[in-house]
């Protein structure tokens, strides 16, 4: 974590080639401190945030106000800092009665900013201030200051699922790891009337910058683990599968099963789980398979590797394999030479320096909140089995020479459907992750996508895949706009890059000509939107036959319907 | 600790914090004499003085500084 001194110098930094995000601050205290954290945070993260700040104290005004500039810029983001000091003063100052209704009223004027702003709303929750005028008892005390911020924090969480562009950032979190003595300092409060420490403040902006690089689909998605000394005590190959430190009981053995714990949590989150060590395969597989004690199984494992190459290279193999970006990638180890390793050469990859105390590593671990997300769907428990498949599918390929003949042996088949409530978060969180195969990477979220299934404007697809080796989900998603009676226009097609090369694209074109043919459409027209990571579609509107047209600055592509011959593809539709 | 070794020290850390190598610092020198030394600043340089010679100030001390000499004075007065 860096400090705020080094977050404000990297204002400085010439910020013109950075990807610009234009973001509002409000808050009922100063800001401006909290400002430069987050801008300079932004920096670390590739992101120039162009940062409007309300002026202060004016929570209230601009967000109860429509003609406010909250309303009438172009903002992406709006965060709100409403600090539980300032409430408690206001909640002092209400009579009896009206104590009962403070959570309730705060949370009304949370819920109307909500529904009035078009963009995402990141709110810091309630830290408590244990002001102890009654003491514990203020449990059954519905008055009191304590009971009224723990109902706030608590309905703010049910309000987020229900207004989707809610995302609560945990300010109460970060209190609870840090400690109230920490987060907040009175001599900078009773100076420039910030309610937050130095010291919290880059943590504070940190995990706010989680929160907007998550949406911006810049999440991780796997975590590859050293086995030795990180995922149990001692050396496999030398203290045997019955000999290595895990279990219950005295010692240091519980340290690595609840370490094993939190990385099945994860697993089960969705986050794809690989092995990279150096050892001898089997060797290293023996625990998984024969030591009860092991919370981790060899199911849970996505890509075991394990032999004598260096650990970049055995990266670069998981990499290939997965087809995710390095950059989503966690890697933990215990020997500093292997971390430095990976570092050099794979400088994307993140490689947290765990302490040397593995009774340690789980703390150190949560104060990194390195897997912050903005969507969950239950079908992101399936991923380790679906990137299992992947592998299997993988060796499979290889004992076919011709590649038609593989694919027809796949037995692919793909249903096909609009959106509707139970596709729409898993279309949303696609929209958030795929960033290889994205034409245009327009984020939606879930409340836009339900905007689209309902709006006459557009012809929305979702295409699932399903094979001999299992069913990959939901894994594309095309959306047509309608412009004027003869055009649609492809404003979205991404595709997950699990199932690459399987002729997925001409299915999907296949699709929505047909569907176009039939609503009487004349042309379809595509536009590839280059970012740093979609180089791979790049050629992709011309190798689908697609005729190029310059418009201005913008690459696009014709397609006349009438003329579409289907293309040759393995897949077939099912209902 | 001589007056004249703090008065360096803290020379140093207003140098890092405002980012301006030529800060010279003097008994007599005041926020308006210093670029970029405003409240929110103020604080920031309060801190490190903090750490660099692990002590506390109270609020009131904080606010109660006419110039360098009388900050100096109190951080002489804690060691």
């Amino acid at each position: 974590m860096k400090d705020y001194q080094t977050l404000k110098r990297n204002l400085k930094k010439d910020l013109s080639t950075l990807r610009k995000c234009k973001v509002a601050l409000l808050g009922d205290s100063a800001t401006q401190m909290l400002a430069t954290a987050i801008k300079g945070e932004g920096v670390e993260r590739g992101v120039c945030i162009d940062l409007w700040e309300a002026e202060y104290n004016q929570v209230e005004r601009q967000v109860m106000d429509r003609t406010s500039l909250l309303y009438t810029q172009d903002l992406q983001y709006t965060i709100v800092f409403q600090s539980t000091h300032k409430g408690m003063e206001q909640h002092a100052l209400l009579k009896e009665e009206e104590k009962a209704k403070w959570a309730e009223e705060r949370l009304s004027f949370v819920r109307n900013l909500c529904e009035n702003s078009k963009t995402h709303i990141i709110y810091y929750n309630y830290p408590e201030i244990e002001d102890t005028v009654f003491g514990s008892y203020a449990n059954k005390v519905e008055t009191s200051f304590t009971y009224q911020v723990r109902k706030l924090n608590y309905q703010l969480m049910q309000l987020s699922q229900e207004c989707k562009n809610l995302f609560i950032c945990d300010l109460a979190g970060i209190q609870n790891k840090m400690g109230r003595d920490q987060l907040f300092d009175s001599a900078v409060y009773i100076n420039t009337e910030l309610l937050l420490s130095l010291d919290a403040l880059p943590i504070v902006a940190s995990r706010t910058l989680d929160i907007i690089c998550a949406i911006e689909g810049k999440g991780k998605k796997c975590l590859i683990l050293d086995l030795d000394n990180t995922l149990w005590g001692g050396i496999v190959g030398d203290d045997g599968w019955e000999g290595i430190q895990i279990g219950h009981g005295l010692g240091i053995g519980k340290a690595f099963t609840e370490f094993q714990e939190w990385v099945k949590k994860l697993k089960e989150r969705g986050i794809i789980i690989a092995i990279c060590s150096k050892n001898d395969e089997e060797k290293a597989k023996e625990p998984f398979l024969k030591n009860p004690e092991m919370v981790l199984k060899l199911e849970d494992i996505a890509v075991f590797i394990a032999n004598w190459k260096n650990k970049a290279e055995n990266i670069q193999e998981i990499q290939h394999i997965l087809n995710i970006g390095f950059d989503s990638m966690v890697f933990l180890d215990d020997n500093p030479f292997e971390r430095n390793m990976v570092r050099e050469h794979l400088p994307e990859v993140t490689v947290p320096e765990l302490p040397d105390d593995p009774g340690l590593y789980l703390e150190y671990l949560y104060s990194l909140n390195l897997f912050e997300t903005a969507s969950y769907s239950t079908a992101d428990q399936d991923r380790t089995r679906q990137y299992q498949a992947q592998a299997q599918r993988a060796t499979a390929s290889q004992t076919f020479t011709d590649e038609k003949a593989f694919l027809k042996s796949l037995n692919m088949t793909s249903v096909v459907r609009g959106f509707d409530k139970f596709n729409t978060p898993r279309v949303a969180q696609l929209s958030q992750r795929s960033n290889q195969f994205n034409l245009r990477t327009i984020r939606y979220t879930e409340a836009k996508i339900t905007e689209i299934a309902q709006s006459d404007a557009y012809m929305p697809f979702s295409f699932t895949l399903d094979d001999k080796f299992g069913d990959n989900g939901l894994i594309g998603v095309i959306i047509l706009q309608k412009q004027g009676k003869d055009t649609l226009f492809v404003d979205t097609w991404f595709m997950s890059c699990r199932v690459l090369n399987r002729g997925m694209e001409d299915f999907m074109l296949n699709t929505i000509v047909d569907a176009a043919k039939r609503a009487g459409y004349k042309h379809l027209i595509g536009e590839y939107l280059p970012t740093p990571k979609n180089q791979m579609v790049a050629k992709h509107y011309d190798r689908l036959g697609f005729t190029p047209i310059k418009r201005e600055t913008v690459q696009q592509y014709i397609l006349d319907v009438a003329g579409y011959q289907p293309r040759e593809c393995y897949i077939h539709s099912t209902v | 600790m001589e007056k004249t070794d703090i008065l360096k020290q803290v020379q140093d850390i207003f140098r890092d914090i405002l980012d301006d190598k030529n800060i010279i610092l003097s008994d007599a020198s005041t926020a308006e004499d210093i670029e970029d030394w405003d409240s929110l600043t103020h604080i920031q340089l309060i801190k490190a003085i903090e750490k660099n010679f692990s002590i506390r100030f109270t609020s009131r001390e904080i606010l109660s500084w006419n110039n360098v000499g009388e900050m100096l004075d109190c951080i002489k007065s804690k060691l």
